[in-house]
């Protein structure tokens, strides 16, 4: 046990020592980079991903994987647009029944998984082609725009000199970390991703720890949808098209293992900033926006290939 | 285990026929909902049996059904590929690259095929001696194809392609190239994976690893083959795509890795590895193919396309996790 925590922490270690270089190398590079502006603009841009990644840390340590985040993120904006300006409800209503609507996809997820056996990957690659196909269906590739100004306060406002959503973003970590490290529940998703079987004989209720892992990333997505749409002040149905992507990327990074039962979400937090970094650098030093997306992929499966290195030898 | 290896079946005569039905139950399946959606669309819309419309389905997404065969393999043997479209789109831009600069047209058709295997041996590699999860490495292969192919061309359109280089508009007995390509490849696949060795392997692979190495398989090799002839068809594939038209759009088609993967998986292939044949999944490619032109023909806005295709994912994969348990 203490020579997990120990590899564990020597993974946080190494991550975070990385990140400083990074950090140095990137403000050596560029005068824009390490101004106060700056920082906090990137902050409001991981947002999102940030969020995602939080459920997905606990989504891949329960040895599960979602890829239907970026699907539910586009079809929580669209029905937010289609509550409010369609419906006429009231634009809190809205938001609330969207990140329901999130909601519910996630549970869906969840009851494939659980009730069918279905292995995680299929089943929420299926879901990432019906919730988009939702989203383009209903939309009609029409978008919603004309949102009130206060609505803009959640994804561009700031709150005591800090973007808002960095608020939510930095309350959720603190609740998820909590929930993961030191709660039972927390022990609970471990233990399933570590051995299902041997969980289910101690009593654990793994497919009811699944079921809200997988409702709570459908949440969160949504309220990720609805940030995104208060940040760029129209809805789109492709939003959020290959978030999946970066949300995996970030948690891989942050050393959760894919194979599940090892992760922690200090890693994720320091794996989403490293990524954030690389993009900020990348596009600061005149790479454009497809070049960073060819990074984050060689980075996603360097991360990997190192971290199988060091888990085989900490077992040998 | 592949329990529903088709080969396997040998009963005694009169039981011959049904146990043959129920071996091939998704082939006849897929084959009653062809025939039922063409009458019934057919019925409503004469028009759809029109010559273009007949020849597009077939011909115009012949290049899926060559793709989903190798798909068919990587998922018999247990594993998945997110990047494959991107790689068609690579290697397609490639192709007219090629052929638009001067060089020989048969290597504008053959650099794609090799370039392919090249890239998923190497893919096959990482997932078979590093251990890493085929649905990681192929994520990231995803972004660094589709990022590495707008970067380089920023989409611009590959136009004046050489008329000889155009294969895809080739006729050969009446019938455009591809529907030959697809059906002979779909063919030979098809009796290699159920009478060689390599192909009782490849099952062997899906059905369960451990027993398949005490067996004296080498499952790493074979892996890495799987990944490499996949990666042929996927050249086979781009060539396909790429010459279907006067001018080449040097980007990643939308979408294209889930309509693969759709047709391996509603094509019978199991996604837990093990069973399934490429006729399945060259059938589930001209159904797909058939709804997505029934929607235009029934009014329904294409915009919903791809929930009908993700709920044809859910539909098949449910059917055979609840057809695995009555098995059980």
């Amino acid at each position: 046990m203490t020579a997990t925590l120990r590899s564990l922490l020597r993974h946080e270690t190494i991550l975070a020592i990385l990140l400083v270089i990074v950090l140095a190398a990137l403000a050596t590079q560029s005068d824009r980079f390490f101004t106060t502006a700056n920082l906090l603009n990137q902050g409001r841009l991981m947002t999102e991903v940030g969020l995602v990644a939080l459920a997905m840390t606990f989504v891949i340590v329960t040895g599960g994987i979602d890829l239907s985040v970026g699907s539910i993120l586009g079809l929580t904006a669209i029905l937010l647009g289609v509550f409010w300006h369609n419906l006429g409800l009231p634009l809190p209503a809205a938001m609330v029944l969207a990140v329901l609507a999130g909601g519910i996809g996630g549970l869906i997820n969840g009851l494939i998984i659980t009730r069918f056996k279905v292995p995680p990957l299929i089943a929420t690659l299926a879901t990432l082609a019906l919730y988009r196909g939702l989203a383009e269906g209903i939309s009609q590739a029409r978008s919603v725009r004309g949102y009130p100004e206060w609505f803009f306060v959640l994804g561009q406002g700031e709150v005591w000199g800090v973007p808002t959503q960095l608020w939510i973003l930095g309350v959720l970590v603190v609740i998820a970390a909590v929930v993961l490290g030191l709660t039972t529940f927390g022990r609970a998703t471990y233990a399933t991703g570590a051995n299902e079987t041997g969980a289910r004989f101690s009593g654990i209720g793994v497919d009811r720890t699944k079921m809200l892992i997988y409702t709570a990333s459908g949440l969160v997505a949504g309220v990720a949808g609805v940030i995104f749409v208060s940040r760029v002040s129209t809805t789109r149905s492709d939003m959020g098209t290959g978030l999946e992507l970066d949300v995996i990327t970030a948690v891989v990074l942050g050393g959760t293992s894919i194979f599940g039962g090892r992760g922690t979400i200090i890693g994720t937090v320091l794996g989403l900033i490293l990524m954030q970094a690389l993009k900020n650098g990348l596009a600061l030093s005149g790479v454009k926006g497809d070049g960073t997306i060819v990074v984050i992929g060689l980075v996603l499966i360097l991360a990997i290939v190192a971290s199988n290195i060091f888990s085989r030898e900490g077992d040998g | 285990m592949s329990l529903s290896a088709p080969a396997a079946a040998r009963p005694a005569p009169p039981m011959r026929l049904l146990k043959r039905v129920a071996a091939y139950g998704q082939e006849f399946i897929l084959l009653g909902a062809i025939a039922a959606l063409f009458i019934i669309v057919g019925i409503i819309s004469p028009r759809f049996f029109g010559a273009n419309n007949i020849s597009n389905i077939f011909a115009g997404n012949a290049y899926i059904a060559v793709a989903a065969i190798g798909m068919s393999l990587v998922i018999i043997s247990g594993h998945i590929d997110v990047a494959v479209g991107s790689l068609i789109g690579v290697l397609a831009t490639i192709s007219g690259l090629l052929a638009v600069n001067g060089y020989p047209i048969w290597l504008a058709w053959l650099a794609p095929v090799v370039i392919g295997m090249i890239v998923n041996a190497g893919v096959g590699s990482l997932v078979a001696y590093l251990r890493i999860p085929s649905i990681v490495v192929t994520l990231g292969m995803l972004s660094i194809l589709k990022g590495g192919l707008i970067s380089v061309t920023s989409g611009a359109w590959i136009t004046n392609l050489p008329e000889d280089y155009l294969i895809a508009q080739f006729r050969l007995l009446g019938v455009p190239s591809p529907v030959w390509f697809m059906v002979i490849l779909t063919a030979l696949v098809a009796v290699w994976m159920r009478y060689s060795s390599f192909g009782r392997t490849i099952y062997a692979i899906g059905g369960n690893v451990e027993a398949a190495r005490v067996a004296g398989i080498q499952v790493e090799r074979s892996t890495v083959i799987v990944f490499a002839i996949h990666g042929a068809f996927a050249g086979i594939a781009a060539v396909l795509f790429a010459t279907q038209l006067q001018v080449i759009q040097s980007t990643v088609p939308p979408n294209l890795e889930l309509t693969v993967i759709t047709a391996s998986v509603v094509g019978g292939v199991s996604i837990l590895g093990g069973t399934g044949t490429v006729i399945g999944s060259t059938l589930a490619a001209i159904l797909f193919a058939a709804i997505a032109s029934s929607l235009i023909f029934l009014n329904v806005s294409a915009y919903w396309l791809r929930s009908v295709q993700g709920l044809l994912i859910l539909i098949t994969v449910l059917a055979d996790m609840a057809r695995r348990r009555r098995l059980r």
